[in-house]
């Protein structure tokens, strides 16, 4: 039998710590839906969509009553759109997008990931095509993600997608600069982008999945930072062990709700995404973790240091408590979406140079960070290259989702709502590195021998 | 199908005989209860059954949880699964 502290821990956890199930995510091929009709091609789309996730915001909500565990997102993730729509004879990519946001809305899901496009070591007609739509397509639908993948560590960065994602980013600002920039908010630039990511908006269903898939995505930084309360001036022995076992416990949790999602939908379980995803909840922060590591704050000198050690070990304690596991897992440091950043940032202790230092080590990369509205589409692309190069070196998934947001300066703060957050608008270094964006062409891949 | 039902209160008179009451209005079985004071606060765990409940058990978490605010306690039911998946290999 269950002893009462142990009930009433997982209790408070869910009460008091901010424990939830961040995502379920149901990955759906679309590759069956393609037709040389734009239009027949996009009833496919819906109609299988609608098909196969009709059930799975009606389960979420129902697992979420008999566990009493929240989880806050019910998303899909899709093909990559430039895949299902290359055979179709048409410039423009909205209508397909049109289709998602549609069936989104239907089935009633929070996001809906996948209007994407794999480009790291060249465009086919149809990447071009659904890049060039990406920002009308994030303008005008309300429940869609894109995604472009840039970079990989065997094909090298493809410079002039880097270059072209950095003016996308600015159209897509431009176009909705009425919400502060929010389409970029929805759109991601990856290196070594994963096929089975349930977090938005960077979720895609990669070709080498199966029809259908379950993934989830649990969190908890809150829960972590609860568990180091207790271990105040320890060495950092005891700092790796408490977060292994806070880990461990957090995700037998994600896989328990993962295998019953997966059972009633009926569609396989893929993989659990061991995830520390802050929330702009105060106490929900992975910021916290590491200023109780002994930082006056986050973005010291140490932070990397600790982020390393944060990340290594929730991995390593959440691996064991997971038959499967994939897609990003670990750390995830989105400036707008955590308090503890925003404060950092909006102080001064946290500059883009030292973010880009944590995404070394940490789960994914630059992510939602605003910077002024002034800021050029080549200074965009170069912090994407430096993003993709440290993905690329290090054999590591690195994105950038930044927001140049319109008619802002260093110090405004950018509202998006929700989990979104707020992001304070943080200084760029203004030299320019234009000439080295305008050389285009590929950065070959690395040397991964000789490792000295 | 066992659930754990947890609640806590500010202590007063008829806690246990409130929550059986509800509980046995919709046909769950009460298997095992603990109860103690915890900081000033009345807090019990009860292990179930509701396999003979007239409720489908989602819906039965809400009608515990609503009528538990009217009378003044957190009331929750959770499948056990949830614990023994955190707390047991």
């Amino acid at each position: 039998m269950l002893n009462r502290n142990e009930i009433l821990q997982t209790i408070a956890m869910i009460d008091q710590q901010h424990l939830d199930v961040r995502t379920i995510t149901m990955g759906i091929s679309l590759l069956d839906c393609a037709h040389p009709d734009v239009k027949k091609c996009c009833d496919r789309i819906y109609d299988k969509i609608v098909r196969r996730a009709g059930q799975l915001v009606r389960v979420g909500t129902e697992i979420e009553a008999e566990f009493g565990i929240p989880i806050v997102n019910k998303r899909i993730s899709v093909t990559p759109i430039a895949l299902v729509a290359a055979g179709c004879d048409t410039e423009n990519y909205l209508p397909f997008a049109e289709a998602l946001d549609r069936a989104a809305q239907e089935v009633g899901v929070n996001f809906l990931g996948g209007f994407s496009a794999l480009v790291h070591k060249g465009y086919t007609l149809s990447d071009r095509r659904l890049i060039a739509s990406i920002p009308e397509v994030l303008a005008k639908t309300k429940l869609v993600c894109s995604s472009v993948n840039v970079a990989t560590t065997r094909a090298g960065i493809n410079m002039d997608a880097v270059a072209e994602m950095g003016r996308v980013i600015k159209q897509t600002a431009a176009l909705t600069a009425d919400s502060g920039g929010f389409g970029c908010a929805k759109l991601v630039v990856f290196a070594n982008a994963v096929e089975d990511n349930p977090f938005m908006a960077g979720a895609f269903h990669g070709t080498g999945e199966p029809e259908c898939v379950v993934n989830v995505g649990v969190s908890g930084p809150g829960v972590v930072s609860h568990a180091l309360k207790a271990c105040q001036g320890e060495p950092f022995d005891v700092v790796a062990e408490t977060i292994k076992r806070t880990a461990f416990k957090v995700t037998r949790m994600g896989q328990l709700v993962a295998q019953e999602a997966s059972q009633r939908l009926g569609v396989p379980f893929g993989i659990v995404d061991l995830s520390l995803a802050p929330t702009p909840a105060v106490g929900d922060s992975v910021a916290d973790i590491l200023e109780l590591m002994g930082l006056e704050s986050v973005g010291a000198p140490g932070t990397t240091a600790a982020l390393a050690l944060l990340n290594d070990a929730v991995k390593k304690g959440g691996v064991m408590a997971s038959s499967h596991v994939g897609g990003l897992s670990g750390a995830f440091i989105p400036v707008s979406e955590d308090e503890g950043m925003i404060r950092a940032a909006l102080n001064g202790a946290l500059c883009i140079e030292k973010l880009e230092a944590m995404t070394c080590v940490c789960s994914v990369g630059l992510d939602m960070i605003a910077v002024p509205g002034d800021v050029s589409a080549e200074t965009i692309s170069a912090i994407i290259a430096d993003e993709a190069a440290i993905g690329v070196v290090n054999n590591k998934t690195t994105a950038v989702r930044i927001i140049p947001a319109p008619g802002k300066v260093v110090g405004d703060v950018v509202e998006f709502g929700g989990l979104l957050g707020s992001a304070p608008v943080m200084p760029v270094r203004s030299y320019s590195s234009s000439d080295f964006i305008a050389r285009g062409g590929r950065i070959p891949a690395p040397l991964h021998s000789l490792r000295n | 199908m066992k659930v754990i039902v947890t609640v806590i209160a500010k202590d007063r008179v008829g806690i246990i005989a409130d929550v059986c009451a509800l509980l046995a209005a919709h046909g769950v079985n009460i298997l095992d209860i603990s109860q103690t004071i915890l900081q000033d606060y009345f807090t019990m765990i009860m292990l179930a059954d509701v396999s003979g409940c007239d409720l489908p058990f989602a819906e039965l978490t809400r009608t515990l949880h609503e009528a538990g605010e009217n009378l003044g306690l957190d009331i929750r039911a959770q499948r056990e699964d949830i614990f023994n998946a955190m707390h047991r290999i």
